[in-house]
């Protein structure tokens, strides 16, 4: 079985600021994104061969990409797979370009969240029994925080003093990041005594809501120099689904997400992977809410289980640290716009791989990582990419 | 021998008392919580009064209610698959009258007499609801009784049985209204209650050749304390001889309520008693049991006396209040609303939402909730018993606070509860006190309703710490 590692090229990405974007509709924010993607790739519309359409509630089909952007007459999928839908929209175009089917690919993601009249994400379940609780996101997470403190014996202080930590981390490495919706940083006492959305979770441990959206486009290695000389290689891509057995199977611990460990072990392996603390210069993972990059640093195998805590206390996850995770900012700066945020992460990872990140820019980075999550504890799709430069 | 043959009750936990906040009487009253009503509690008395026993001998159930959730539309078939009830037997609604309890209990009784059934479940339950700051919002309570009747462990035999009939407008209420309407006082006494209940106690007792002196105990349904206790004065019964009427922990229960101190007559009768049961409305009945030895072996669950034992105090009048929908304020939380669910998927999935079966692995005997066709662990297919797990106890395993919900529950206990026996299921706790949730703690299921939405009442389980 080939993996992805070195069969696909990214030379060109867009990224609109994100936020609350009251005056741009989903149409805007793709242009947007896209003519930021085209100059970067030195190339017009026309020669997209194909698309791929990540969005999770923003329109139905490929045409919302084809009439923003007027491709005409080429294929494009639509994608939904939760909050992984961007970063598997873009492994489906990787596969397109690594089968030799096509030389220019778009992979888009695009969410519009705030045309709606209430806070929190809006999801329209199909029509069903509806006897489950509502539980919107923050509740669903709150369900690992709770068991998290109780599996490892912290108090709710001790507990919400890691979260916290890791939240003003992340609104830091936001603060230097012009494209976030969030730009200020936090003090750890406003991240403990912010307003309880879930218990434990407060506003501060729970990203915004938020509309952008990112484009790729990529191509195969052997032409990637005909676009540009700092071009990136994917050189893993795990995506993952859940069959529920974290809640069809009553010894699930809810203290680390089985899915993260799969996807990471696809990855890993692809990109031939490790140790991946040592070798992995940084990553983005998805911080939707902070006991979420919490458990991702242990299932990623960046700290033994249970150390994440102290981790975070010494600082290993900082921009400055062994491995830094989201430099850019992560989905606590600039909110989560669903089939946007899996790209946004590659975006970041592209621009740190190029040394292009302005005041966030790590040392020489070889290689980095995206990890981008849909579902709830028990229940998961998981996505995890990892990119590198060029030999 | 026909009669009782045990008895099974519930009290919702919550109670109006004298440190409620805006609750200005000496006594406690218990009411429902905002997502119980009379089917729910339904459910939850005959699950008391079955603790266990076998269920496959019971051939009807009769529900009786003046609240009920639907005008059309059956309450009883809900409660007896809630209850996973057989579905060879009959199941019958009483409604519109406060003596509908004890005309359910009667004709229950009667089917068993016909033959017609060996056993029978009688079920009645009233969320009475007065005008806030009313003499019967004082006087009034909420809860559930019931009572399996047959002829084999009688505890209490019927020995005979008058019912009088009566039309009057003494008190009564319109449809889709909320409260009832009343006449002047006296007239409603002296040309209807106190006559036909004094009526048909006296033809009880002289057709069976016995005097106000041969009776244990007189169970008499009255609207207040005082209409109770003048009217069994008037009767001739020493106070030593009425059953309490329980005002200032119970409340009159509406058509619950005759039967429901037959109850709690029963959890402390002696053989060879005899109770007389008396209940108004629409005309009187008068029903005279005999205790018999069998009651010294009842099996009783929780009980009214255990119900009425376990209790919190609301903190608030407003609270009631909004539970009850009369004032309902800003949450200040802005959430889609919820939608109304399919009426064809509940049918599909009638097994798993309202008997909440889980399935069991034959292969390797994993217990899975919702019920799957492929094992969730070996893969099997097609190889599952279905499991009842709306009886089991079970425990928390992990749990979030909902702050933003909207509901009328604030923080919403959304829990993850893993079973005795295996299952693990995702739901809310509802009757909870927030300082006492705690990983681990023992619960066990409750029915209640959801939510309604688009013309429908959506029942689920949800989970409650167990009552002491």
């Amino acid at each position: 079985m080939a993996g992805i590692r070195d069969r696909v090229a990214i030379v060109g990405m867009g990224c609109t600021k994100f936020g609350e974007r009251w005056g741009s509709g989903v149409d805007d924010l793709l242009v947007e994104a896209a003519t930021e993607a085209y100059e970067d790739a030195g190339i017009e519309a026309g020669e997209v061969q194909a698309a791929w359409l990540g969005t999770q509630q923003s329109g139905y089909s490929g045409q919302v990409l084809a009439k923003a952007l007027k491709l005409e007459y080429v294929p494009i999928t639509r994608v939904e797979n939760f909050c992984a839908t961007g970063a598997d929209a873009f492994r489906n175009g990787c596969y397109a370009i690594a089968a030799g089917i096509y030389d220019v690919v778009m992979v888009a993601g695009v969410e519009k969240l705030k045309d709606v009249p209430y806070t929190g994400l809006s999801v329209v379940d199909p029509m069903g029994s509806y006897v489950s609780p509502s539980t919107p996101p923050p509740v669903q997470f709150a369900l690992a925080a709770t068991r998290y403190f109780h599996h490892y014996g912290l108090s709710y202080e001790q507990g919400k003093l890691a979260l916290a930590r890791i939240a003003v981390k992340n609104h830091r490495n936001g603060s230097l990041n012009p494209k976030a919706h969030f730009q200020k940083e936090i003090t750890l006492e406003q991240a403990m005594s912010s307003p309880m959305i879930a218990w434990p979770l407060g506003l501060f441990d729970c990203c915004g809501v938020s509309d952008g959206s990112a484009i790729a486009i990529i191509t195969r290695p052997e032409i990637a120099k005909r676009f540009r000389d700092d071009y990136i290689l994917v050189k893993g891509m795990g995506v993952v689904c859940s069959a529920r057995q974290g809640l069809l199977q009553d010894d699930y611990d809810f203290v680390h997400f089985e899915e993260n460990v799969n996807a990471a072990r696809i990855a890993y392996d692809e990109a031939g992977i490790t140790d991946p603390p040592k070798q992995l210069d940084h990553s983005m993972v998805h911080d939707c809410f902070t006991i979420t990059e919490m458990v991702t640093y242990e299932d990623m195998g960046w700290c033994p289980r249970g150390t994440a805590k102290e981790h975070v206390e010494g600082g290993f996850f900082d921009l400055e640290g062994e491995i830094a995770v989201n430099v850019d900012g992560g989905l606590k700066s600039f909110g989560h716009p669903i089939g946007a945020s899996g790209i946004r992460m590659i975006y970041e990872v592209y621009k740190q791989l190029q040394g292009k990140a302005g005041k966030r820019q790590r040392k020489n980075p070889e290689l980095g990582a995206i990890h981008n999550i849909g579902g709830y504890p028990g229940s998961f799709t998981a996505a995890v990419g990892i990119f590198g430069k060029r030999d | 021998m026909v009669g009782i043959t045990a008895t099974g009750a519930y009290v919702p936990l919550f109670r109006l008392g004298k440190d409620t906040a805006g609750w200005k009487a000496p006594g406690e009253r218990p009411v429902a919580n905002f997502d119980e009503d009379s089917l729910t509690m339904g459910v939850a008395a005959v699950l008391d009064c079955l603790n266990g026993r076998d269920r496959t001998l019971i051939g009807g159930l009769h529900f009786a209610t003046t609240t009920s959730p639907y005008a059309e539309k059956q309450s009883a078939s809900l409660i007896a698959i809630a209850c996973d009830l057989p579905q060879d037997m009959m199941a019958v609604d009483y409604a519109h009258s406060l003596r509908s309890g004890t005309v359910a209990l009667k004709t229950a009784l009667d089917s068993i007499k016909a033959g017609s059934a060996r056993q029978a479940i009688v079920v009645t339950a009233d969320t009475r609801q007065g005008a806030p700051r009313s003499n019967m919002e004082l006087n009034s309570g909420d809860g559930a009784v019931a009572l399996l009747v047959g002829d084999k462990d009688v505890v209490a035999q019927l020995v005979d049985s008058r019912s009088l009939t009566h039309e009057i407008l003494d008190v009564w209420r319109v449809s889709g209204e909320a409260y009832t309407h009343t006449w002047e006082d006296r007239f409603a006494t002296e040309e209807g209650y106190a006559k036909f209940v004094s009526l048909a106690v006296a033809e009880l007792l002289k057709k069976n050749n016995l005097t106000v002196k041969d009776i244990a105990k007189l169970i008499l349904s009255a609207p207040d304390p005082r209409k109770h206790r003048d009217t069994a004065r008037a009767l001739g019964f020493t106070p030593e001889q009425v059953q309490d009427p329980l005002f200032g922990s119970l409340g009159n229960t509406g058509c619950a309520n005759a039967t429901m101190l037959l109850a709690a007559a029963l959890e402390s009768a002696k053989p060879g008693d005899k109770l007389l049961v008396v209940n108004y409305g629409d005309g009187a009945d008068a029903m005279l049991f005999e205790v018999t030895p069998q009651v010294e072996k009842m099996k009783q669950g929780r009980g009214l006396k255990g119900y009425l034992a376990s209790k919190k105090l609301l903190p608030s009048y407003e609270t009631y209040l909004s539970w009850r929908g009369i004032y309902e304020p800003d949450t200040g939380v802005r959430r889609p609303p919820q939608p109304g669910p399919s009426a064809s998927a509940l049918h599909r999935e009638q097994a798993e939402v309202l008997r909440l079966q889980g399935s069991k692995c034959r292969n390797c005997g994993t217990v899975q909730y919702p019920p799957q066709r492929v094992c969730t662990r070996c893969h099997t297919k097609d190889q599952m018993d279905p499991v009842r797990l709306a009886e089991k106890k079970a425990s928390l395993y992990t749990y979030s606070m909902d702050y933003i919900a909207g509901s009328k529950d604030v923080p919403l206990v959304i829990s993850v509860i893993n079973f005795d026996g295996g299952g693990r299921m995702l739901c809310s706790m509802t009757d909870r006190d927030i300082n006492e949730v705690k990983v681990g703690m023992p619960l066990e299921l409750s029915f209640r309703r959801l939510y309604t939405a688009d013309g429908i009442h959506n029942y689920f389980w949800k989970a409650v710490p167990v009552r002491s």
